[in-house]
C-alpha cells in the first residue's frame, strides 16, 4: 500500500518528476554510452591487428614499433637489412613472414610496399581477413591497391592512376613512374583503409634513379628497363610473422632480438597493443569520468526537486503523522520515492542507450570502423544501474533528513 | 457505555515549546468520560493546538500525566506514542484530511497500515470501509476515486470514515466543520454523532463556534482548563 501511494504520490506530480527521471535516463545513456564506446575502442584498438605472432622492426621501443608498422604513425628509425630479412624468414619457428615497406606517400596517405601474401596473412577483428570491394591484388609492378577511405577521400575507382610521392609530406613525386589503382579494399576500421599498399618490388622500382633521398639530377630510367631490372630489395621496414606454433614465439621472439649481425627488435602485438593502449586510454577514462559526473548532477537536480517539494507536501506528511506514522516512515517515503525516480531514469537510460545503438551502429561503423555488438547488457551495466539507484537513495537523505525535522517538529499539525 | 474510568484524563500538564520560552500551556485537569462527546471552545493562540499534540503524543509534557485509555503516554517512547495515537485516536482536521493521489479507500485504510491492533479490529477492512462509506452516504463507487476529485463536504465525511475505522476509543477533530456552510455542517455532524455513539467513541471537538454546543454532552472553554503563560521576551 505504501509501494502504491509512492506511486501515485509521484504520478501526482508526474510533470516535475518526469523532467527528473528524463534527466536521469540522460545522464545514465550518456555514461553507459561513453562506457559502450570506451570498450568498443578498446576492442576495436586491440583487433587492429590479429593473426600474427610477432612484428619486427629495427631496435627501438616496442610502442614506437607498433605505431609505425601498424598504425603508420612515426617513423622508422632504421631498416631491416634484406639479409637480416631472408635469414629470419629461414628460422624453423617461422611458418609465414611478410616484409613491410614504408617512406613513401600519395597526398596524406602512406604507401606501404608488402608481398601478396600480406592480403591472406593480415588479420583484424578477431580473425576477419581483408576482402575487396572493387578490382583485384595487384597484378602488375605497378598495381596499387587502396584502402577505404584512400578511396572515399580522393574519389577513386579502379583503373585511376596515381602518382606516388617520396617521403611523406614531400613535393618531390615519383613521376617517371604512375600507378593504376587495381582494387579498393573494403573497409575494416584499421589503418589499412588508409593506406595504399603496392608490391615490395614497385617500392623498389620507383627509387631507382634516386640515391640517398633525392633524384639523381638528368637521370630517368625507362619503364620498360625497369621492369627488366632485379628489383630485390636491399632493405625493409618491418615484418609480420606467423609461428609455426604458439609456444615457438617466445624462442624466436629471443632469437631475433639477440640476434647478432644486426639491432633488431620483436614484439608480440597484443603485448604492445595493451602498452599503447594505457597511454591512450587515459583520455577515455577521462571521459568515463566527466559522463559519471554528469550522473551525479542530474541526481543532485532530483535532491533539489525533492527539497523544493518539502514545504508544499507538509500537510501530506502531517496526514501520516497523525494516523501513526513515525518520522522515519516520512523519511523512508521520501528514500523510496527517490529510488523509484532513479530506478525509471536508470531503466529509461538504458532503453535509449539501446535505441541509439539501433539507430547508430551502422553509421558508426561505416563511418569509424567501430563496431559496437548489441547484446544483453553485461554484469557491469547492471552494477551502474544498480548504483545510479543506489545514489538516488543516497542524495535522498539530505532532503529526507530535513523532512524528518520538519515532520517532528509539525507532528499532525502544520504550524505555519 | 459509560464507565467510571475517564478515556482521557490529563493531571497537572506543564509543556513549554523547545526555544519558545515566551510561550507555555498548563493544564492542571481535564478529563473525558468513555463515550462522552465534549466540545472545546477556544479562541485561535489559546493553546488548543498545543493541547491536541499532547493529547495525541507528538509533543510529551515537561511535567504532568496524559492518560489515554490506561496508558500514561509518558511512559512511551517516540515512535511507542506514534503506534498508540494510530491504535486509539481517530483523527480529523480542519480541511486537506486526505492524500490528494491516494485513492478514497487508501486514505480510509490509512491509519491501520500503522496501527496493528486497529488493522485487527476492523477485521475485514475493504468491506468494513465499504460499510462506513455507505452509512456516510457516501456512494461505494467513490471507493476506488481519487480523493482530489471529491467535493469538501465529501472529503469531511472520508475523513470520517478514516477516523472510525477500527473503532478507536476516542476521536478528536480540530474544527472540521470550518470549511463546511451552515447546510452542510449540521449534515455532517448527524452522521458523525450517530457513527461515534454507534462505535462508542468518545468524541473531542475543538471549535470556536459557540453554537455547536447543542450537539454535545459537555462544552468545555480552554480558558477554564487550560492557564497561557506568556512571558514578555
Amino acid at each position: 500500500m505504501i509501494l502504491r501511494l509512492a506511486i501515485a504520490s509521484l504520478l501526482a506530480r508526474a510533470l516535475t518528476v518526469g523532467m527528473t527521471v528524463l534527466a536521469i535516463a540522460l545522464s545514465v545513456a550518456l555514461f553507459l554510452g561513453v562506457e559502450k564506446v570506451r570498450t568498443g575502442a578498446k576492442a576495436s584498438f586491440a583487433n587492429t591487428i590479429s593473426g600474427t605472432d610477432l612484428i619486427v622492426g629495427a631496435r627501438s621501443g616496442s610502442v614506437q614499433l607498433l605505431l609505425y608498422s601498424v598504425f603508420r604513425i612515426g617513423n622508422a628509425t632504421n631498416n631491416i637489412t634484406w639479409d637480416s630479412y631472408q635469414d629470419i624468414a629461414a628460422q624453423p619457428q617461422v611458418d609465414w613472414i611478410v616484409p613491410i615497406s614504408l617512406g613513401d606517400s600519395h597526398r596524406q596517405f602512406r604507401v606501404m610496399g608488402t608481398s601478396p601474401e600480406f592480403f591472406a596473412r593480415y588479420k583484424y577483428r578477431q580473425g576477419r581477413s581483408l576482402a575487396m570491394t572493387d578490382g583485384v591484388v595487384m597484378a602488375d609492378l605497378f598495381d596499387a591497391v587502396i584502402g577505404a577511405d584512400v578511396a572515399t577521400t580522393l574519389g577513386y575507382s579502379v583503373g585511376d592512376p596515381i602518382v606516388v610521392a617520396h617521403g611523406l609530406a614531400s613535393f618531390t613525386e615519383h613521376k617517371d613512374q604512375p600507378f593504376r589503382i587495381s582494387g579498393i579494399l573494403e573497409k575494416t576500421g584499421t589503418p589499412v583503409d588508409r593506406t595504399v599498399i603496392v608490391s615490395l618490388e614497385a617500392i623498389e622500382a620507383i627509387h631507382v634513379d634516386w640515391q640517398s633521398g633525392a633524384q639523381i639530377p638528368g637521370q630517368s630510367t625507362p619503364v620498360d628497363v625497369i621492369r627488366q631490372m632485379d628489383l630485390e630489395p636491399k632493405a625493409v621496414t618491418a615484418a609480420l610473422i606467423g609461428v609455426k606454433s604458439p609456444l615457438q614465439t617466445f624462442a624466436l621472439q629471443r632469437a631475433i632480438n639477440e640476434y647478432p649481425e644486426e639491432p633488431l627488435l620483436a614484439v608480440l602485438p597484443g603485448v604492445a597493443l595493451q602498452e599503447l593502449w594505457a597511454i591512450v586510454g587515459v583520455a577515455e577514462t577521462a571521459l568515463l569520468g566527466v559522463s559519471a559526473m554528469v550522473v551525479v548532477t542530474a541526481l543532485i537536480g532530483m535532491m533539489a526537486t525533492i527539497f523544493s517539494s518539502l514545504n508544499e507536501r507538509r500537510r501530506e506528511m502531517a496526514i501520516f503523522r497523525a494516523m501513526g506514522a513515525r518520522p522515519l516512515i516520512i523519511v523512508g517515503l521520501l528514500v523510496l520515492e527517490a529510488m523509484l525516480t532513479a530506478a525509471i531514469g536508470a531503466v529509461l537510460g538504458l532503453s535509449l542507450l539501446y535505441l541509439a545503438l539501433f539507430i547508430a551502429q551502422p553509421i558508426v561503423d561505416s563511418a569509424f570502423g567501430l563496431w559496437l555488438p548489441i547484446e544483453a547488457p553485461s554484469l557491469r551495466k547492471l552494477w551502474v544501474l544498480v548504483g545510479v539507484i543506489a545514489a538516488g537513495a543516497i542524495v535522498s537523505f539530505v532532503p529526507a533528513l530535513r523532512a524528518y525535522r520538519i515532520s517532528l517538529a509539525d507532528g499532525m499539525l502544520v504550524r505555519t | 457505555m459509560r464507565t467510571t474510568a475517564p478515556i482521557l484524563d490529563l493531571t497537572n500538564v506543564r509543556f513549554r515549546w523547545p526555544g519558545q520560552a515566551s510561550f507555555g500551556l498548563s493544564v492542571p485537569s481535564f478529563q473525558i468520560a468513555r463515550g462522552e462527546t465534549v466540545l472545546l471552545l477556544g479562541e485561535s493562540g489559546s493553546g488548543k493546538s498545543t493541547l491536541l499534540s499532547l493529547i495525541c503524543g507528538t509533543i510529551r509534557p515537561d511535567t504532568g500525566t496524559v492518560v489515554v485509555g490506561e496508558t500514561d503516554l509518558s511512559n512511551l517512547t517516540a515512535s511507542g506514542r506514534d503506534r498508540f495515537r494510530g491504535d486509539h485516536i481517530g483523527v480529523i482536521f480542519q480541511q486537506f484530511n486526505l492524500l490528494p493521489f491516494g485513492t478514497v479507500a487508501d486514505n480510509i485504510l490509512l491509519p491501520l497500515r500503522f496501527a496493528p491492533k486497529r488493522r485487527a479490529r476492523a477485521k475485514d477492512p475493504l468491506k468494513t470501509a465499504a460499510e462506513l462509506c455507505s452509512t456516510l452516504r457516501l456512494p461505494a463507487s467513490l471507493l476506488s476515486a481519487k480523493a482530489a476529485t471529491l467535493s469538501v463536504g465529501q472529503q469531511q465525511r472520508v475523513a470520517v470514515a478514516r477516523a472510525l475505522i477500527g473503532q478507536p476509543p476516542i476521536v478528536i477533530a480540530d474544527e472540521p466543520t470550518s470549511s463546511l456552510d451552515a447546510d452542510s455542517q449540521a449534515a455532517f455532524l448527524d452522521l458523525l454523532f450517530k457513527q461515534v455513539t454507534k462505535n462508542g467513541s468518545s468524541l473531542l471537538m475543538v471549535s470556536h463556534d459557540h453554537r455547536l454546543g447543542d450537539w454535545f454532552d459537555r462544552v468545555v472553554r480552554m480558558d477554564d482548563i487550560a492557564t497561557i503563560e506568556r512571558h514578555a521576551s
